[in-house]
């Protein structure tokens, strides 16, 4: 009953704010029912602590310790995210980047995203999963392009083919996955790719099938983690969509993805009994963290910068999963939530940064402490979270992955130090002339909503310094579950 | 066991002519004939739907036999020509490399598509299974298209052709996917091409042409 609310919130919330999209109170509305959605999470939440897994409508949707913290973590950020939009959008409605029917189409498509997100997060089937992500891609295009200029429009093409033919991909790959499960389930129609019935028989489903079937679930799936070499539309579309979609691509779509890879993972590795997966994972990781890295040094816009730095992380991520075993594991999981909370609190301020010098160039932004400090102050703490500072949660995740790394696998332990060492010199380097200094730009009309901001940056120093036990019994349990 | 045979054998035929239709594509400048192919490789997708579902008996493999014909053969091909003619955009769309080259890089992808998919073949006992490797290759043929093509419309073609590849391996491989996730991937693919038709108009606003080499300012510099 829970799951449904979750699911049909937001959906409602869709379908309202394509007739109010344009209303005065749009933004309000839209907040609103994030806020709500969070709160019909916190039920699913509770329930869940209490009675364990959950399996619910024909068995087609699933909950277990893994997906439910990704389902509270994704509301969370879809609701804060809302309430930066509102003043955010405001300001650029006023200055004539955006009118009434593209904000109609904003929020609604805000809410069609986050129903797509819970989708793919919340169903036990590996089918419709496929058909949640593509939804999702679908929603984000026309947010991507919203601003209709020459690059917007260039990135959301962009966008759209290349996590098109990536997400072709992953169905080939399910197409795989349904075949070997037919052979070991018998024809039972939509039971057959049930990840709950997948998991229970993995050992029987024929390990050549599954292996092939991985790597097309890799490469389609991978594409929209940003995985290096398929990372090409991330920075763009990060840079020239509207802040708030920035944000929730970078906090949430990334991670969705990567859940929908490691859910594969899961069942290839028990199903050909090598780490032949996770070893794929490694590679594909900690190319993308040392690409993602180099590439800081070269940008110009803040939002691509930013972009990058998700790259980067993605791939750590990526390779602690890839390392597999209950540290890495639960390292991974850390890192997702810290990641996804420090990197919407920086487009966030990103986001106002540029509005108040009124571009999106490094270069010409300057002495933001000067003008507003929550804003200056704010984007200087999320860089330092971002770049790994200790006390920050970002610190400690990176620490388990470090020494895990250095324990099972040496040879990667100096690449992921040179990753990190050459995205710590970038970021600070070009951040630093921008928060401090002097400047003479008008602060904006109206005052901007940064209590998101620093709610997530207190909440990263506090994994950092403790993890509440409900958390991380979570967290053991998810580790537990992905095994590897 | 006749019949079986007869079957199977026209099941390859199919598949083949759906291979050298994807040649055809590669090979096609003219936006408009490659949205003609276009059409007949959903015709031929039809018909092998059909045929798979005789063969096995499968009532909901004709319900997506009749969605492709729908989809596939008249509504899609029908709101292309329709773009194609108000976008006034019936010119030549030339391959980035030439179309020998073109055609000797397909054949490897094809060899190659085969080499992958023979250990699945192998186990397939539907009547279908020496087409998975063809499917495998109309899927990499779609990749090159849309690769070495830099007009919009072609490039969508391309995506569609892949879809269609995608298809095929699922009815050859496993007598089709389930029904609701049917019906979700034709919705979502129905959708997608509603936001490629608003795209054709908003790029050919700002660019003036639908040429995708006007696309190449966000680059790394």
């Amino acid at each position: 009953m829970d799951l449904l609310t979750v699911l049909a919130l937001p959906l409602l919330g869709a379908l309202l704010l394509a007739w109010f999209g344009s209303h005065r109170f749009a933004a309000e509305l839209n907040a609103g029912v994030s806020c709500a959605t969070l709160i019909a999470v916190a039920f699913l939440v509770l329930h869940v602590l209490r009675g364990g897994p959950l399996l619910a409508i024909h068995e087609q949707f699933f909950v277990d310790s893994f997906n439910v913290f990704l389902v509270a973590l994704t509301a969370f950020v879809g609701f804060t995210t809302a309430l930066f939009s509102r003043p955010y959008m405001r300001i650029e409605e006023q200055r004539g980047r955006l009118n009434a029917k593209r904000l109609r189409l904003y929020h609604s498509m805000y809410q069609l995203f986050m129903a797509a997100m819970f989708l793919a997060l919340l169903t036990n089937n590996m089918g419709l999963l496929w058909v949640a992500m593509e939804a999702a891609t679908l929603s984000t295009v026309l947010l991507v392009s919203l601003y209709r200029t020459r690059a917007s429009l260039e990135a959301a093409w962009k966008y759209f083919i290349l996590c098109g033919v990536g997400i072709a991909q992953a169905l080939f790959g399910t197409i795989l996955l349904y075949f070997a499960a037919e052979r070991a389930l018998g024809s039972e129609g939509m039971t057959a790719l049930l990840w709950t019935h997948l998991n229970s028989v993995k050992g029987q489903l024929e390990p050549r099938v599954l292996g092939l079937a991985f790597v097309f679930l890799l490469v389609g799936y991978g594409t929209k983690v940003g995985l290096a070499p398929l990372h090409n539309w991330l920075p763009d579309a990060h840079a020239e969509g509207p802040t708030p979609v920035s944000a929730v691509l970078s906090g949430l779509l990334l991670n969705v993805a990567l859940y929908a890879v490691i859910r594969s993972k899961v069942l290839v590795e028990g199903s050909i009994g090598s780490y032949l997966p996770g070893h794929m994972l490694m590679v594909f990781g900690l190319l993308s963290a040392l690409l993602g890295a180099f590439f800081l040094w070269r940008q110009r816009d803040i939002k691509r910068l930013f972009g990058y730095s998700s790259i980067e992380h993605m791939g750590i991520i990526t390779f602690a999963f890839g390392i597999g075993g209950p540290i890495a594991n639960f390292a991974a999981l850390l890192h997702m939530t810290v990641h996804s909370l420090t990197k919407s609190s920086i487009f966030f301020t990103a986001g106002h940064a540029s509005q108040t010098a009124d571009t999106q160039q490094m270069d010409g932004i300057r002495g933001l402490v000067s003008i507003s400090p929550t804003i200056g102050w704010g984007l200087m703490l999320g860089s330092l979270a971002i770049l790994g500072m200790p006390p920050f949660g970002v610190f400690a995740s990176e620490f388990l992955v470090l020494t895990t790394a250095m324990r099972e696998h040496p040879w990667t332990t100096p690449w992921l130090l040179i990753a990190l060492g050459v995205a710590f010199a970038a970021i600070f380097r070009k951040v630093q002339p921008m928060v401090f200094g002097e400047s003479d730009a008008p602060p904006l009309p109206h005052s901007p909503a940064l209590v998101p901001v620093f709610v997530h940056l207190a909440l990263v120093l506090m994994l950092g310094v403790y993890i509440p036990l409900a958390l991380a019994d979570w967290y053991r349990a998810a580790a537990q579950l992905i095994g590897g | 066991m006749h019949r079986s045979q007869l079957i199977a054998e026209s099941l390859n035929l199919l598949a083949a002519s759906l291979l050298l239709i994807s040649f055809a594509m590669l090979s096609r400048r003219r936006t408009q004939r490659l949205i003609t192919l276009f059409a007949w490789q959903g015709a031929v997708l039809f018909l092998s739907t059909i045929l798979v579902a005789y063969s096995a008996g499968l009532t909901e493999l004709y319900a997506s036999a009749a969605l492709t014909l729908l989809l596939k053969v008249i509504v899609l091909p029908w709101i292309l020509h329709r773009l194609v003619r108000k976008l006034g955009a019936q010119w030549d769309s030339e391959p980035l490399v030439n179309i020998p080259t073109t055609m000797l890089v397909g054949l490897a992808l094809v060899i190659f598509a085969f080499g992958l998919a023979q250990p699945i073949s192998q186990m397939a006992t539907t009547i279908t299974r020496n087409t998975i490797g063809i499917a495998l290759a109309v899927i990499f043929l779609a990749f090159l298209m849309m690769i070495t093509r830099r007009k919009a419309i072609t490039q969508v073609i391309g995506f569609l052709a892949m879809e269609n590849g995608l298809f095929f391996a699922a009815t050859s491989a496993t007598y089709g996917m389930p029904m609701v996730i049917e019906l979700g991937i034709a919705l979502d693919l129905l959708v997608g091409f509603f936001i490629l038709g608003i795209f054709f108009f908003q790029i050919r606003e700002q660019f003036d042409s639908l040429d995708l080499s006007h696309l190449e300012s966000l680059r790394e510099e």
